[in-house]
């Protein structure tokens, strides 16, 4: 009876050591897995830094001014003007009779009206 | 275990035959017995006193070691973190007022050389001085065969450079990490973000310090790891700083003037949106401050703030605002502006005379230095000092960037009623243009102090009341006037109704003594849309002459006013301000039923 007491519990004490040890490694596994990604999550911002200085520098007002300059022929753009607000009321209403062939039989008129 | 008896039968019968006392006998057992029983208990105390000592000795032990590990080692980050992972940058980034990026940090790296492991010193410095051309070969080669053991050859390097080092194959040449500020607009708001500089430099790290405008003013708050990642909002507007900067240039080109400064603040919030001062310098490499000549004459002075010009008069608003709240006038009372008017042995005069009387209004409108002169006499030097206090224009203004300290106003020093008349129009006390800023505001939001700042604000400042309401509306009703029948014709931008002052002041002669015949400082105040003042304008130019038409030019009214009017046009609608035209006539309605 004493004996197979004793082998049992020298068989939990190695079985204990035996998972310790297991655990042990992947404790350490794991940590070794957080730290390659916390370098990574630090490159990623160091690399987003680098990417968020860049685009402000492309897009500084004056870099801007001047390409809107050099292409002007295709963009046509110019500085912001007290006149491009536009009231409401300089907005025409929709006009009736566009909205009447909708009204009855939609998809015929409509199809015949994008072939003219 | 076996007792002895006490009293063994043998040695009692013989002692008892010896007629000896047979209780001696008991008593020396009894005796050898407690003295057995003594030493025992004795010597189990002492190894249990051993046991626990061991105890006791393994304990302290273990905590020695770990103590003297624990000194011995270097530090070790904690590999796991629950928290956030937080890549601290040295420095807070600065944004404007919509987060887009002002400064900002970037890695690179610093070059030193230990020339006792070189391999090939010359080939090294040639190589170098090939990269930089800036490096002279002699220079290097002296280096790095000299005694030194260790230098420094480029504080910061650009990505092809380092790779370009890298392939010199040197092994005497190594790299520091380093942080670096960077302010990817250029030149834009230059005299507000200032600069920054490496402090404390070790090989693999260096301090990253402000060295003036707001990254000097928060340096602490910037450098704060606890707030690192959040940036430093500033109320400043990139598009309009730009928009700003773009107009200044060039009215200051057109109009041959030799610096310019704007500001245009919120006269609500105190906020700065934009703020300007000519020329300029480029923060990533701001120039050293002159050795020689007058600091004012270099880029990096900040004409805005720092610098303090009689401006004229563009004072004149502010006695009569003063006037009118004291009831000593109103807008109709009429003011005896014969010219010049003489003063014991000064003369005041005015640009060219006016007639012999004008109304308080027109006073303002013709800008009459005789007019202006006579309410300060009734005012007193006394109110007219305790006025001034109050709007801010006897101390440096509080704007959070380090140079605002030095914009001390200049202050007579006695202050007689000649001194009273002349301040009334803006001579003899000098302020900076952000003072004429603030005080405009306070007219412009209804009479309250506003104190100007350079960080985002979330609500109006409800300052000191300075005037009321009603004298700041008959004030702004005035400063309408000179825009649109006055001094300030230029000043017109249809739909914005601009109001402001000009003020066109003689420089004073750098040699002490007098003024300076044909050079002035032109400024004009405004703020627009009247009606609901939003913003005040403050545009100075310092020595401006307008060549454009058939005689040259130097009044405000020529120089400084197109230039602002140009910029309310461009400012104004990238300020989300409506132009506020006639609405047309609606379509006609008819109520119809059915």
């Amino acid at each position: 009876m004493r004996t197979i007491l004793y082998v049992l519990l020298a068989a939990t004490v190695v079985g204990l050591g035996f998972w310790a040890y297991h655990e042990n490694y992947k404790t350490q596994n794991a940590m070794a897995e957080a730290e390659a990604i916390q370098r990574e999550i630090g490159d990623a911002r160091a690399r987003l830094a680098v990417l968020r200085a860049e685009w402000a520098y492309l897009n500084r007002p004056d870099r801007l001014r001047d390409l809107a300059e050099i292409n002007f022929d295709a963009l046509g753009l110019l500085p912001f003007q007290p006149e491009q607000f536009g009231r409401v009321d300089e907005i025409p209403y929709p006009q009736l009779q566009t909205i009447q062939p909708l009204a009855d039989g939609v998809e015929g008129e409509a199809t015949e009206g994008d072939r003219l | 275990m076996i007792r002895t008896p006490l009293r063994p039968l043998a040695r009692i019968l013989e002692a008892r035959a010896r007629g000896e006392n047979p209780d001696a006998i008991e008593r020396e057992n009894l005796r050898l017995r407690h003295e057995g029983l003594r030493d025992s208990d004795r010597s189990r105390a002492e190894s249990r006193l051993f046991v626990l000592g061991l105890c006791f000795f393994a304990a302290f032990a273990t905590i020695g070691v770990r103590m003297g590990v624990l000194a011995s080692t270097p530090p070790v980050e904690p590999r796991t973190s629950s928290a956030g992972v937080e890549i601290a940058t040295q420095r807070a980034e600065i944004v404007d007022r919509q987060g887009r990026l002002l400064a900002t940090n970037l890695e690179t790296s610093a070059l030193y050389a230990q020339p006792q492991t070189m391999v090939d010193p010359a080939r090294a410095a040639q190589e170098l001085a090939r990269i930089f051309p800036d490096m002279k070969v002699e220079d290097l080669l002296e280096d790095f065969t000299g005694k030194r053991k260790f230098l420094w050859v480029r504080k910061v390097l650009s990505p092809e450079q380092i790779q370009a080092v890298h392939d010199i194959g040197e092994p005497g040449l190594l790299f520091g990490n380093r942080e670096m500020r960077l302010y990817p607009n250029g030149a834009l708001a230059s005299h507000i973000l200032g600069g920054a500089s490496f402090g404390r430099e070790g090989v693999n790290a260096a301090e990253v310090i402000g060295t003036a405008g707001v990254e000097k003013m928060f340096d602490d708050r910037l450098r704060d790891p606890a707030k690192a990642a959040e940036p430093l909002q500033l109320s400043i507007d990139l598009t309009i700083q730009s928009a700003m900067e773009q107009v200044l240039a060039s009215g200051m080109g057109l109009m041959n003037a030799k610096s310019a400064a704007g500001i245009l603040m919120d006269v609500h919030t105190g906020e700065v949106i934009a703020l300007a001062s000519l020329p300029d310098f480029d923060p990533n490499d701001r120039p050293p401050p002159p050795t020689k000549g007058s600091p004012s004459d270099s880029p990096i002075f900040n004409r805005a703030v720092q610098g303090v010009y009689e401006l004229g008069s563009t004072f004149k608003i502010f006695t009569v605002a003063q006037a009118m709240e004291l009831g000593l006038v109103n807008p109709e009372t009429i003011i005896n502006t014969a010219s010049p008017m003489q003063w014991g042995k000064h003369k005041i005069r005015d640009f060219k005379n006016y007639g012999p009387t004008l109304s308080v209004e027109k006073v303002i409108v013709k800008s009459s230095n005789v007019g202006t002169a006579r309410i300060a006499q009734q005012i007193g030097a006394e109110r007219q000092q305790e006025f001034l206090r109050s709007l801010g224009m006897m101390e440096a203004t509080p704007l959070e960037i380090v140079e605002a300290k030095g914009g001390k106003p200049l202050l007579p020093k006695k202050w007689p009623e000649i001194t009273t008349m002349t301040v009334s129009y803006g001579h003899g006390i000098s302020t900076s243009p952000l003072h004429l800023a603030a005080g405009y505001a306070m007219i412009a939001n209804g009479g309250t102090k506003v104190t100007p700042t350079l960080l985002r604000q979330g609500m109006p400042q409800y300052g000191e009341r300075i005037i009321s309401e009603q004298t700041a509306a008959a004030a702004r009703q005035m400063l309408r006037h000179v825009v649109t029948e006055g001094t300030a014709s230029f000043g017109e931008v249809s739909g914005y109704e601009v109001a402001g002052k000009t003020g066109t002041a003689d420089k004073p002669k750098e040699t002490g003594g007098g003024y300076h015949k044909d050079k002035v400082i032109a400024t004009f105040a405004s703020m627009f849309p009247v009606s609901d003042p939003k913003y005040v304008l403050i545009v100075t130019l310092d020595e401006p002459v307008n060549t454009m038409g058939t005689e040259a030019r130097r009044t405000a009214g020529w120089t400084a006013v197109p230039v602002a009017a140009e910029l309310i046009r461009r400012v104004a609608p990238l300020l989300g301000l409506k132009p506020q035209i006639e609405p047309s006539r609606l379509a006609d309605i008819k109520l119809t039923s059915n």
